[in-house]
């Protein structure tokens, strides 16, 4: 039974802000996802929570107790490296008895407990093993195991999984949501892999430059993010940029600089802002481009140009030009459009949200 | 026709590679075989490739087996057992200091930490006769000059740039995160470096003994200064027997090695590349 909280936590490294005035509150048993680019603070702010930095103002609680000042070792937090940081001299048995060793632990339920946590993340056979013995995938099962073993508070996770290669990644992603839902452990995770933090996230925490930019479900953010850098940073997204010309009922009405009239979804966004519509290639549909289409004149339909046109399996990937605006595009492999060929495309004006630059 | 020509040229390289490694074999071993042949010679004297006759009394003098006025040689089992203790002493101390300084100029970020670490390189860098004359007038005042404490405190100077420098490159070469990982699993600092940190630097340190070990059992400008005439190492043997009596100080320098080969092998054995990589 433990919460997280984070109050205006400030931290500067000279000049530079790295972490400004975040405040987070993590519930017990929630996983939560602090996603960003390299240098948005996430691993600052995972520094700050373990104890190995303290912050130039603001407080951290665990269950309403103030840590802020306590040192690492008694702040009952598990953590998880990105280069597992097993300790080499010892074996994997040793690196999980460890830390119930400092807590003085009887023997018997020291070897009671390492088999357990060593069941739990499926490596009963190694307890004699060394570290260099073991595969990267098996290591960082035991770094996980060595954090859980503890029964922490919170467990903090940082990129653990970007050493991994791409196919042991995605199963270690529902590896870690598949203990993380057994233990029950409250969870920070860290990432730079929007696909990752979609798929084993309760809760994602966009962050840029020390800034909160959204918080929200994994769903929420992607179909609904809140300014152009989450839009960005969520899926693979094109921007077409003009001003908003008017507000009609549900739409925001968009027009660009060459012409382009575009309906979307604004969120509190007034006429005559300057504004970016966000489009994502699975809401770029592709119409039948017969001579006397009964659309023709409906509003979001666009003729475009194929401009690039890759196949990469499942999909034929696009870069589509209308007039000066790049988007990309997809399409089934049944139904390929050839490079430089004439389309006509709709832009469903409910998926395309209107942002603030 | 062709294939005879390739054999030819076979032939020819592999003649070449065979002297190459003769030659370097020559040079490797030559200098050492001479002590050998010069430490077992009673009689050799020019032109004479190999010794007139051969024997093992200088081997028995200088262990102390044998006493005869006749062949100008002295017991050096004093001298060796003084060595080995400077040795040790200095070991002991020099290494009591370089694992906190080591562990602190790895770890932490201390003003001027480069500056600090190039001092240690100071007695070695300058002319050392300069630092030492200086130095003796310095022991002369307060009464260490001709002790050996003395010697051990100049064998320290001398020796901490290997003590300090490796030591550090060690610790630097540790990840901090194996630390940071011990610490959240509630272990302090203190219990952090005896568990973690010093069992994973234990090769690297045992490096930087055995190179202070032998540059204190081989030292030899600070311990003629400070030194002599009451503190005789087995190095001062050495060069007070090398110009004239060259079976006896053949004798000396094969004694003097056998620690070092020994300990260049066991470094050998148990100190990973990376530790000498990750140096300076």
């Amino acid at each position: 039974m433990s919460n997280l909280k984070l109050l205006s936590i400030v931290k500067k490294y000279g000049r530079v802000i790295a972490v400004d005035n975040l405040n987070l509150e993590v519930k017990d048993g929630e996983l939560v996802t602090l996603l960003g680019p390299s240098g948005c603070g996430k691993t600052t702010t995972l520094r700050i929570i373990s104890g190995f930095l303290s912050p130039d103002r603001g407080d951290i609680y665990i269950n309403d107790r103030k840590i802020t000042d306590i040192p690492p070792e008694k702040r009952g937090i598990g953590l998880v490296f990105q280069n597992y940081a097993l300790w080499p001299h010892m074996t994997v048995f040793q690196n999980l008895a460890f830390g119930l060793q400092m807590r003085k632990t009887p023997r018997d339920e020291i070897v009671e407990r390492v088999k357990q946590g060593l069941k739990t993340v499926r490596l009963e056979e190694y307890e004699k093993r060394y570290p260099r013995e073991l595969s990267g995938g098996q290591q960082q099962r035991v770094a996980l195991a060595r954090a859980l073993v503890l029964e922490p508070d919170i467990l903090l996770l940082d990129e653990p999984l970007s050493n991994l290669d791409a196919l042991l990644r995605e199963k270690m992603r529902f590896e870690i949501a598949r203990i993380h839902r057994e233990s029950g452990v409250t969870t920070i995770y860290v990432t730079h892999d929007q696909t990752e933090a979609m798929v084993i996230s309760d809760r994602i925490v966009i962050l840029n430059k020390g800034k909160v930019m959204q918080e929200g479900k994994p769903k929420e953010i992607y179909e609904k993010p809140a300014n152009k850098f989450v839009a960005s940073f969520m899926g693979n997204t094109s921007f077409i940029e003009g001003i908003v010309k008017e507000i009609d009922g549900n739409y925001t009405i968009l027009e660009t600089a060459d012409g382009l009239t575009i309906h979307g979804i604004g969120n509190g966004i007034k006429r005559g802002d300057r504004a970016v519509i966000a489009v994502r290639p699975e809401n770029v549909q592709f119409l039948p481009t017969s001579k006397n289409d009964s659309r023709e004149g409906y509003f979001n339909i666009f003729s475009a140009k194929v401009e690039r046109e890759s196949y990469i399996g499942e999909v034929f990937d696009y870069q589509l030009k209308i007039k000066n605006w790049s988007i990309r595009a997809k399409s089934s492999v049944a139904n390929e459009k050839p490079r430089g060929s004439e389309v006509k495309i709709y832009l469903d004006p409910d998926k395309m949200p209107i942002l603030i630059e | 026709m062709r294939s005879i020509l390739i054999n030819r040229k076979r032939i020819l390289i592999l003649t070449l590679e065979i002297l190459l490694l003769l030659f370097s074999l020559l040079l490797i071993f030559g200098p050492m075989t001479s002590l050998v042949l010069w430490s077992i010679a009673d009689k050799w004297f020019w032109p004479n490739p190999v010794p007139q006759s051969i024997g093992l009394d200088y081997w028995k003098q200088a262990l102390g087996i044998q006493k005869s006025l006749a062949i100008g040689a002295v017991s050096i089992v004093p001298a060796f057992f003084l060595s080995l203790m400077i040795a040790v002493i200095t070991v002991v101390i020099a290494m009591a200091i370089a694992i906190p300084a080591g562990y602190a100029l790895a770890k932490y970020k201390i003003p001027f930490g480069t500056f600090i670490l190039f001092l240690f390189l100071m007695p070695n860098a300058f002319p050392q006769q300069p630092i030492f004359v200086n130095l003796l007038d310095t022991f002369t005042k307060i009464g260490l000059a001709g002790t050996v404490p003395g010697v051990i405190i100049v064998h320290i100077l001398v020796g901490l740039v290997f003590g300090v420098w490796i030591t550090s490159a060690t610790f630097k070469s540790i990840p901090v995160q194996l630390e940071e990982a011990a610490r959240s699993v509630g272990a302090n600092s203190l219990k952090t470096f005896f568990r973690i940190s010093l069992p994973l630097a234990a090769p690297g340190l045992l490096a930087s003994s055995v190179f202070v070990f032998i540059t204190s059992l081989d030292e030899f400008t600070g311990t003629f200064f400070i030194g002599l005439p009451f503190v005789i190492t087995l190095p001062m043997t050495l060069y007070s027997s090398s110009g004239y009596n060259m079976q006896f100080a053949s004798v000396i320098a094969i004694i003097l090695l056998i620690p070092s080969i020994l300990f260049m092998t066991l470094i050998q054995r148990v100190l990973k590349a990376e530790y000498v990589g990750g140096m300076g």
